[in-house]
């Protein structure tokens, strides 16, 4: 029985590569993105692995966070460290952000993404005496006008030693122009992952970022042979004062890692969901292509009935070709995935996220998951179908013409509606009840609605097909007639063909409806808070040097400046974003209203505002305490005042730039609000705020129009990704469209040799399957527009509260998918009708 | 082997469709088909003959009456049991696609004893093979095969596991006289050389001369018979029905 199984699957090729196609897509994608995660994982570690000494020495409760700080430790500790029994050396760090070093082009090297750092060059190995960032060319630099670049960095930006480069910074020194007196690098292979690092002499360092304080942020203390990092960890921390705390490498590296790839983990997630897709959309291909491999070897299927085959064997022998088709999906679905990876990495290196020195990880779990996910998947959707074989008379060897029994399709409509309203609940769960992990009950409560539209779709679809026929009687006589009594013959394959196409449609609308309001979102945002005249930011809000602030406030015509600053950390044990404003000038561009409390009380104290919808969600009033982690440590903060939620301000608590500066956060501007005085020269003081910025390449000076075009650009690149993944699983659905219509022209081959014997010519024939396939595909789109439509409407509620206060429907995108549909019915019923209209009307007669 | 008699039937009636669509394929039929013969039931088309065949063979259910292979009734039996059956006590040979497309002559043949899971028996499969004299063509697929070549295959394929009974539906309807005369002389030979029961359905008398018996059906239910038949007599009792049939319908 096992060898006929084999046997008849492989009489059978060209029609089960359409079928392993869709395995091979969904099982690469998921195989490509944990490749990914898994070598993200694996040179993330090794990076911090390398970029810490054996002991860390820095103010307690610094490593919470991965915010810069301002905190410092004072150089005369370093020889009481050095001292300590057990280590070989100390040596001080002084490490900042927001040092940019201007490539031969102008624009600056990396900085969107990965960090632009700048620091102190020390030789200090790092931990376990791992080679460290070292000199691989020139010298270490001595004075000030002298630097030390990382060699991806020198060579992305195109300088070598002894070239002049200039450099942008977040500090009271916005522009230089330095010397390049040496490249640092990584001598065996590694790399800052995209990461620029420019190295100052140390006094340099401490006066460019600590204010010429002789100090520095953390000290590295370098074991002796024999010492452990924890044996030197506890005898350092002997001598260290209250206030610092040390720290073994390793734990240092692993809390950095763990920091880092949890906010980078949204991009293994992003890419598994799509997989999910594409293996959803994929599994409708396989049943497809299974039930109608079951009809046509009926007869056959019947024989090996009659000659005894238990109903249990024949269901077996689909099943065995489903799992071989499983394991050969999975095998090339890895092979997929590699080549997957590598485009990945490729199209994060773009954006800055340079992995290519870290070698592939391709891991058991990979392996395992892709022939789990392939074989599993194939026989989940091949069950149904299997099943159906059990039906199968004996006695229909016998007969001519064999139709299988079909069940009701009110049965299937019954459940179809079942799914649809459990869906329904569990996503009105999701949005007005607190599940906990809501996005993942919102998600399966969408996965069920479409499961249960497809299912229910032969019924739902009953009345388009039945148009359609009608309106192909009138258009193109006896050929349009035939063509809706086919599509009306099945309206399960119809309706499962047209609802692989309705998932990817219905994902599309949604993205669009999404996108589309949220762009809108943004613009009504914009226009009804920014009450200035101009700002000063960049599009990812990247902090800029505070002079550019004081010298704006010096052109003629400026009334009034506003700084904002923000930095991301924990309140109250969740994380928030902290914003830090000057409660004497916001009022004057912003448009803020104050619930209760005061704005000016945020001018000094411990002191913060906090949003409408924080204070509903956490229950806070005016006079409670907020426990925020801040550089200087955690602390408490009373709440005076409380503010409506605005746009622009995000949920977030707000303090006082004073304030902002004591906890410890670096004095570095995100926006900048600019208004003009009345009757002051727009153009003039346009032209100046633009000679401001000119040499600082990632700033650009915007009206309220250029904030909200500038705000709209994320979206557009966020809806391009997507759109992009999302035509994946429409191609697999399109190849479904294919594969049925290719497989019932090998179904129907006598009755169309039947038909051109009768004087159907070859014209009529391609005519006849192409206007069935366009009903297909217009009903999955038709479909897919309409759920897409209620997804849309239903996400938006739920993300009203985040800004998205605006519903635009662009109706004219919509309209634009049901037109292409037509088009790709058209395009995908033309291998098919070619095939139908060149079969031999003799040999199609006399078919068995 | 170890059946009494090979097959009994009492009182059988089938009906097929509904209301005025309604036809009575079987209507009362009694019938006993003895071992070790070669029996064949004829009848013009609407008889009943197909019918009666399948009901037999445990591929169909008939309304009532009672169907009993050797010591098993079929009637009450459940698909399994019936299928049990199929697999071990009966062979069949259809009139046309008789064989699996994609297996080797040599594997359709021993396409039951695979199915059952059973080892096959050193020397009968050459027996067999050597009765249908296809020896040479065991690995070829059965488009590379002649239509005769293909019944025959079928017809080895009935025999190799050892049936209580072999049924043949219209086997050499598709075939010329000459293939179709190795055909009927093969399973004439089976039945005197091995004592295999088979029971054939057909409407040509040329085919029904080969036979023990010929059992005769009209309008579902037994209307003659003869023993020892030769292809006259048989031609003389299948005209008078003709005519007879004619006359009921000029009334």
């Amino acid at each position: 029985m096992l060898r006929a199984a084999l046997k008849s699957l492989l009489g059978r090729k060209l029609r089960l590569v359409m079928s392993t196609f869709a395995i091979v897509l969904g099982v690469g994608f998921v195989s490509g993105s944990l490749i990914f995660g898994d070598t993200l994982n694996r040179s993330f570690t090794a990076l911090f692995a390398s970029t810490v000494g054996d002991v860390v020495v820095r103010p307690a409760g610094a490593g919470d966070s991965m915010a810069p700080s301002t905190v410092t430790i004072p150089a005369s500790l370093q020889p009481n460290l050095a001292a300590v029994e057990g280590a070989a050396r100390a040596d001080g760090n002084i490490t900042a952000v927001g040092v940019y070093v201007i490539g031969e082009n102008g624009q600056p090297v990396g900085g969107n993404g990965p960090p632009a750092l700048g620091g102190n060059y020390s030789d200090a190995p790092a931990g376990h005496g791992l080679e460290g960032l070292e000199l691989v060319d020139g010298r270490m630099p001595e004075r000030t006008g002298e630097v030390a670049i990382d060699d991806l960095t020198a060579e992305k930006a195109g300088y070598e030693v002894g070239d002049t480069v200039p450099l942008v910074t977040t500090t009271a020194v916005p522009e230089m122009e330095v010397e390049l007196v040496g490249i640092l690098g990584f001598s065996h292979g590694g790399s800052l992952n995209g990461a620029t690092f420019t190295a100052f002499d140390t006094r340099t360092a401490q006066e460019l970022f600590l204010d010429g304080e002789d100090a520095f942020h953390d000290y590295w203390v370098t074991a002796e042979d024999g010492v452990t990092q924890e044996e030197l960890r506890e005898r350092v921390a002997e001598v260290l004062p209250d206030d610092l705390e040390a720290v073994t490498g390793d734990e240092a590296a692993d809390e950095a890692a763990t920091e880092l790839l949890e906010q980078l983990s949204f991009i293994t997630t992003f890419l598994l969901i799509f997989a999910v897709i594409a293996l959803v959309v994929g599994s409708f291909l396989i049943v497809n292509t299974f039930s109608i491999l079951v009809a046509q070897r009926s007869r056959e299927l019947a024989l090996l009935r009659a000659l005894g085959a238990s109903r249990r064997q024949v269901k077996r022998m689909v099943l065995v070709e489903a799992f071989v088709l499983g394991l050969v999906g999975a095998a090339l679905g890895l092979g997929l995935g590699v080549l997957l990876f590598i485009g990945i990495r490729f199209a994060f290196a773009q954006f800055g996220l340079d992995l290519s020195t870290t070698p592939m990880v391709f891991s058991p779990t990979t392996v395992l998951a892709a022939v789990a996910i392939g074989v599993g998947v194939t026989m989940f959707a091949a069950w149904l179908p299997a099943r159906r074989t059990g039906r199968i008379p004996p006695v229909a060897a016998l007969r001519d013409d064999v139709a299988l029994p079909e069940t009701t399709l009110r049965r299937r409509f019954g459940i179809g509606s079942l799914a649809v309203v459990a869906g329904g609940a569990a996503i009105g769960l999701a949005l007005f009840g607190d599940p906990p992990k809501a996005g993942y009950v919102l998600g399966i409560g969408a996965l069920a609605v479409l499961l249960g539209v497809a299912a229910a779709s032969p019924v739902l679809g009953r009345p388009v097909v039945a148009g359609a026929a009608t309106l192909f009687r009138r258009l193109h006589g006896t050929v349009g007639r035939l063509a809706g009594q086919n599509l009306q013959r099945n309206p399960r394959r119809t309706a499962a063909t047209a609802s692989a196409l309705m998932i990817g449609l219905a994902l599309c609308t949604t993205m669009a409806i999404v996108g589309s309001s949220a762009k809108a979102s943004v613009d009504e945002a914009v226009a009804e808070n920014f009450v200035g005249d101009y700002v000063v930011s960049n599009v990812f809000g990247v902090g800029f040097s505070p002079t550019i602030a004081e010298r704006a406030g010096k052109i003629d015509g400026v009334a009034s400046v506003s700084r904002i600053r923000f930095q991301y950390t924990e309140a109250d044990g969740e994380g928030t974003v902290v914003q830090g404003v000057d409660p004497a000038t916001l009022t004057d561009t912003l448009d803020i209203r104050l619930e209760s409390g005061e704005l000016a009380s945020l001018d000094h104290g411990r002191r913060v505002l906090v949003s409408a919808g924080t204070a509903e969600e956490r229950g806070l009033t005016v006079g409670d305490e907020v426990s925020i982690d801040v550089p200087a440590g955690e602390g408490d903060f009373t709440v005076s005042g409380v503010y409506a939620d605005n746009p622009l301000l995000d949920e977030a608590y707000l303090m006082g730039l004073t304030t902002f500066t004591e906890a410890g956060w670096p004095e570095v501007d995100n926006f900048v609000f600019v208004g003009l005085a009345g009757g002051a020269d727009r153009a003039a003081v346009k032209e100046g705020l633009d000679a401001l910025v000119e040499k600082q390449a990632m700033l650009s000076v915007k009206d309220q129009e250029g904030l909200a075009e500038e705000a709209r650009g994320p979206i557009d690149t966020m809806l391009t990704l997507i759109y992009g993944l999302l035509a994946l699983a429409l191609v697999i659905a399109v190849l479904g469209i294919v594969n049925t219509l290719a497989l019932s022209v090998i179904e129907r081959t006598r009755e169309i040799g039947l038909l051109r014997a009768i004087g159907l010519s070859r014209r009529q024939m391609r005519r006849m399957i192409r206007l069935e396939s366009m009903v297909i595909s217009f009903l999955g789109a038709l479909l897919g527009v309409v759920l897409g439509l209620v997804f849309g409407w239903v996400l938006l509620t739920d993300l009203a509260d985040e800004g998205l206060q605006v519903i635009s429907v662009p109706v004219g995108q919509l309209v634009g998918f049901l037109a292409v549909s037509l088009l790709v019915g058209v395009l995908a019923a033309v291998f098919p009708a070619r095939r139908a209209a060149r079969l031999d009307v003799l040999e199609a007669i006399s078919t068995e | 082997m170890t059946w009494t008699a090979a097959a009994r039937v009492v009182d059988l009636v089938k009906t097929y469709g509904a209301g005025n669509a309604q036809v009575r394929a079987l209507d009362g039929v009694t019938v006993d088909f003895v071992r070790g013969e070669f029996t064949a039931v004829m009848g013009p088309s609407g008889s009943g003959k197909s019918t009666l065949m399948h009901c037999c063979a445990a591929l169909d259910t008939a309304d009532s009456g009672t169907v009993q292979l050797g010591e098993t009734r079929l009637t009450g039996l459940s698909d399994d049991e019936l299928t049990r059956l199929r697999r071990d006590e009966i062979g069949f040979v259809f009139q046309s696609f008789n064989l699996v497309p994609t297996l080797t002559a040599k594997e359709n043949i021993l396409l039951p004893l695979s199915i059952a899971g059973r080892r096959r028996e050193p020397g009968w499969f050459e027996t067999v093979v050597e009765t249908v004299d296809l020896g040479d063509r065991l690995g070829h697929k059965p488009k590379e095969l002649s239509g005769g070549q293909q019944q025959r295959i079928a017809v080895a394929r009935a025999l190799v596991s050892r049936p209580a009974i072999v049924f043949a539906d219209e086997p050499t309807g598709n075939l010329d006289s000459r293939s179709g005369a190795e055909v009927l002389g093969l399973l004439r030979r089976s039945a005197d050389d091995h004592g295999q029961t088979i029971v054939m359905v057909t409407h040509d008398p040329v085919a029904a001369a080969y036979t023990d018996r010929v059992v005769f059906l009209a309008d579902g239910q037994v209307v003659d018979e003869l023993r020892q038949p030769d292809r006259e007599q048989v031609l003389e009792v299948m005209t008078a029905m003709t005519a007879a049939q004619l006359a009921a319908g000029t009334d």
